[in-house]
């Protein structure tokens, strides 16, 4: 298993780096948790499996020195964006690359047990049983996978120093990847302000979502908090909330990397990367611009041209 | 007035209903997979299966309240004098927070010392806390990250609730811990209920023992360990500093007050704020006393475990829901961190930044 070859490559490369960011178990066998290794002993604590949901990319741009962190295909295009905006050092950034079949969404799980407490978690190929006080349940990964495995073009980290197990290419399908932005423009503007109305207003505005974002860049600036401009009361009306996400949306427009964060991360369950995928849509038809898979690439808003090829406005 | 009674499951609605007939009556509902205490109307679904994903703290201190409205009006007399009209409401109607868990129910005896038990009561606070009633469920057993028994606390304890109620066969065993709560028995579809108080007692113990404890008994925490800047560097350093833990905890109560204005009129708010946001007591002069995110997590960890339990007769300010467990992004453990400052052999040094493997 590639768990054995990722703590071998962990303990090679921790004498060069200050800090080694991977996955250990967390609180139960259902939770991982982050781990920030300094010294081989903690080695052993490491863990790779479908539970590691978490983007641990989104560390990169806070830690002071050299450091390695594990990616999974996804979570290796946050790299590569960081690296297009020049928000990290890549010669500070050791990438422990893992090819990955898919993970599991903790939510779903814990709705297929009814929300037992879990007891103990066990994967064989393409399933994972889970043990509750009532019984033993064993589901299949494809069913309780997050939306983004379900259409994942980047089983292999795009840019890795090290790969734990041989690379996999991709058997699904591109157009996949918008199927479920697709499905939602086919509905009527009021059938569409009505969903995001129904979501929205379950937001307690926690943050959450734009804290674990890793592209969210203002965090602690959020001008969905600052007095001065004052854009956002903070009262919790459904307006608010709604303002709140368009601009987490629109600052994330080209940028999101489709990690999927935002949305595992919410408690309150509100599909929050949907805006943000929608975007990257139009983005991708405008720009012919994917965030996140090419280092050399320029974000297009980043760049002015005159003439974009796309935009009919311009050639008035 | 009887004190203890039966209601059959298919009769919840009606209950519900009949509770709302003179009052507002928050309860758990379930939107989409979601469970969210929302004041009840007969288009929503409660939901009593699991612990809604937030507490009903909302119910009693809203996530957002007005504390008064003003509006800047012109004087007749002197035109270039501006006069300000304030208006405030403390005229709330009756409530009932129905269906919250026992942990729910007791974060508001945490909020109430503070808030009502003192000679500056806070007037909306107190208001509308002694119109609302409160009717809790017990829990069949713990779910995930739930301690409320290693706080004091438990799936059947009555503190904080007016009527608690135990799923038996076919329905739940009612009994009223106030008097406000024996006035609910007296609802016309609550049946007797003596025949099933074994039954119910004999859940209520089970589900007890189920529950873990994750500190030693009535271990202090240790003053070294907690003023340990590597402890808690070591401890945080995978949190967020989003408001989810604080913003979901039934006892956490921190606030902001901001006015806002727009042109001549305007509202002075109160809303929920969160130790972890790294503006939290960031002051005017662009100090903060909490400038590191380590420091603002020891806030969180200390008021609730050390400074509070000080000020308030050892009272721990956590009830163990969990929430803060199950929900956090990165799943960052309170108990977990509170055992090893409740560690009896805790050893700073052990957690030394040139040590930092001794933690495992
Ligand atoms: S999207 Fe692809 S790389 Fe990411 S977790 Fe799913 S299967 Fe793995
Ligand atoms: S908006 Fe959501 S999906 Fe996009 S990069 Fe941020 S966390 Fe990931
Ligand atoms: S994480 Fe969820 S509840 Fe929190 S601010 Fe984001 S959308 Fe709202
Ligand atoms: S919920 Fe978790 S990540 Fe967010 S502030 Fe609390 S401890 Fe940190
Ligand atoms: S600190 Fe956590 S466990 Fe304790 S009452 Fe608050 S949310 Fe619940």
């Amino acid at each position: 298993m590639s768990t054995q070859k990722l703590k071998e490559i962990i303990k090679q490369v921790l004498p060069d780096v200050e800090t080694v960011i991977c996955w250990q178990e967390g609180f139960d066998k259902l939770n991982v948790t982050p781990i920030f290794i300094t010294s081989p002993e903690q080695v052993d604590q490491v863990v790779w499996n479908p539970l590691c949901a978490q983007n641990l990319a989104g560390y990169l741009p806070s830690q002071k020195k050299k450091v390695a962190v594990a990616v999974k295909g996804c979570d290796s295009r946050t790299i590569v964006q960081y690296m297009q905006e020049g928000l990290i050092d890549r010669d500070n950034v050791v990438i422990i690359g893992i090819p990955c079949k898919g993970i599991v969404s903790k939510k779903k799980v814990q709705k297929a047990i009814g929300n037992e407490p879990v007891e103990d978690v066990t994967f064989t190929d393409g399933s994972i049983k889970v043990k509750t006080p009532s019984g033993e349940k064993t589901l299949s990964l494809a069913d309780v996978c997050p939306t983004k495995c379900t259409s994942c073009q980047f089983p292999t980290p795009i840019v890795y120093d090290q790969l734990t197990a041989d690379a996999i290419k991709s058997d699904k399908p591109a157009e996949s990847v918008y199927a479920d932005v697709v499905e939602l423009e086919g509905k009527t503007l009021e059938e569409r302000k009505a969903y995001f109305a129904s979501q929205f207003d379950k937001c307690i505005r926690c943050y959450a979502c734009r804290n674990a974002c890793p592209m969210c860049v203002c965090q602690d600036s959020c001008i969905a908090e600052t007095r001065d401009p004052h854009w956002i009361t903070q009262k919790n009306s459904l307006d608010e909330k709604v303002m709140f996400h368009m601009i987490h949306a629109l600052h994330l427009a080209g940028r999101c990397v489709e990690c999927g964060e935002c949305e595992r991360v919410c408690p309150m369950e509100i599909p929050v990367a949907k805006l943000k995928k929608k975007i990257n849509k139009e983005m991708k038809d405008l720009f012919d611009y994917t965030p996140g898979v090419n280092p050399e690439d320029k974000p297009p808003m980043y760049t002015f041209n005159v003439d974009e090829a796309k935009i009919k406005e311009h050639k008035l | 007035m009887a004190d203890k009674g039966y209601l059959p499951k298919e009769k919840i609605k009606e209950f519900v209903e009949a509770l709302g007939k003179d009052a507002a009556v928050y309860a758990p509902c379930l939107e989409g997979d979601t469970i969210i205490f929302r004041q009840y109307t007969p288009d929503k679904e409660i939901s009593l299966d699991r612990p809604a994903n937030t507490p009903p703290k909302g119910a009693i201190y809203p996530q957002c309240e007005t504390l008064l409205s003003f509006e800047f009006k012109k004087d007749a007399a002197t035109p270039q004098k501006m006069d300000v009209e304030l208006k405030a409401n403390t005229d709330f109607p009756k409530a009932v927070v129905f269906g919250g868990r026992p942990c729910d129910a007791k974060g508001f005896t945490v909020i109430d010392r503070v808030f009502v038990n003192t000679d500056t009561a806070d007037p909306y606070y107190k208001k509308r806390r002694e119109n609302t009633t409160i009717v809790t469920k017990c829990c069949n057993g713990p779910y995930a990250g739930c301690f409320c028994v290693g706080v004091g606390g438990g799936p059947a304890s009555r503190e904080g609730s007016d009527v608690v109620m135990t799923e038996v066969e076919g329905g739940y065993y009612l009994e009223a811990v106030t008097d406000k709560g024996k006035a609910v028995m007296s609802l016309p579809m609550i049946q007797d209920g003596s025949s099933y108080e074994a039954k119910a007692k004999q859940a209520n113990e089970k589900a007890t023992a189920a529950v873990r404890n994750p500190f030693p008994a009535d271990a202090k925490i240790s003053p070294e360990l907690f003023d340990s800047g590597d402890f808690w560097e070591r401890v945080v350093d995978k949190c967020l500093s989003c408001g989810a833990c604080t913003f979901l905890c039934p006892t956490c109560y921190c606030f902001n007050i901001t006015d806002e204005q727009a042109i001549t009129t305007g509202e002075r708010i109160r809303s929920w704020d969160s130790c972890m946001f790294q503006h939290f007591t960031l002051e005017t002069s662009g100090h903060n006393p909490r400038p590191a995110k380590y420091k603002r997590f020891r806030n969180r960890v200390g008021h609730k475990f050390a400074y509070y339990p000080e000020k308030y007769d050892g009272a721990i300010a956590c009830t163990g829901c969990g929430r803060c467990i199950r929900y956090c992004p990165v799943s960052v453990d309170i108990s977990e961190i509170v055992g090893y400052l409740k560690d009896p052999k805790a050893d700073p040094k052990q957690w030394a930044a040139d040590k930092k493997d001794a933690k495992n």
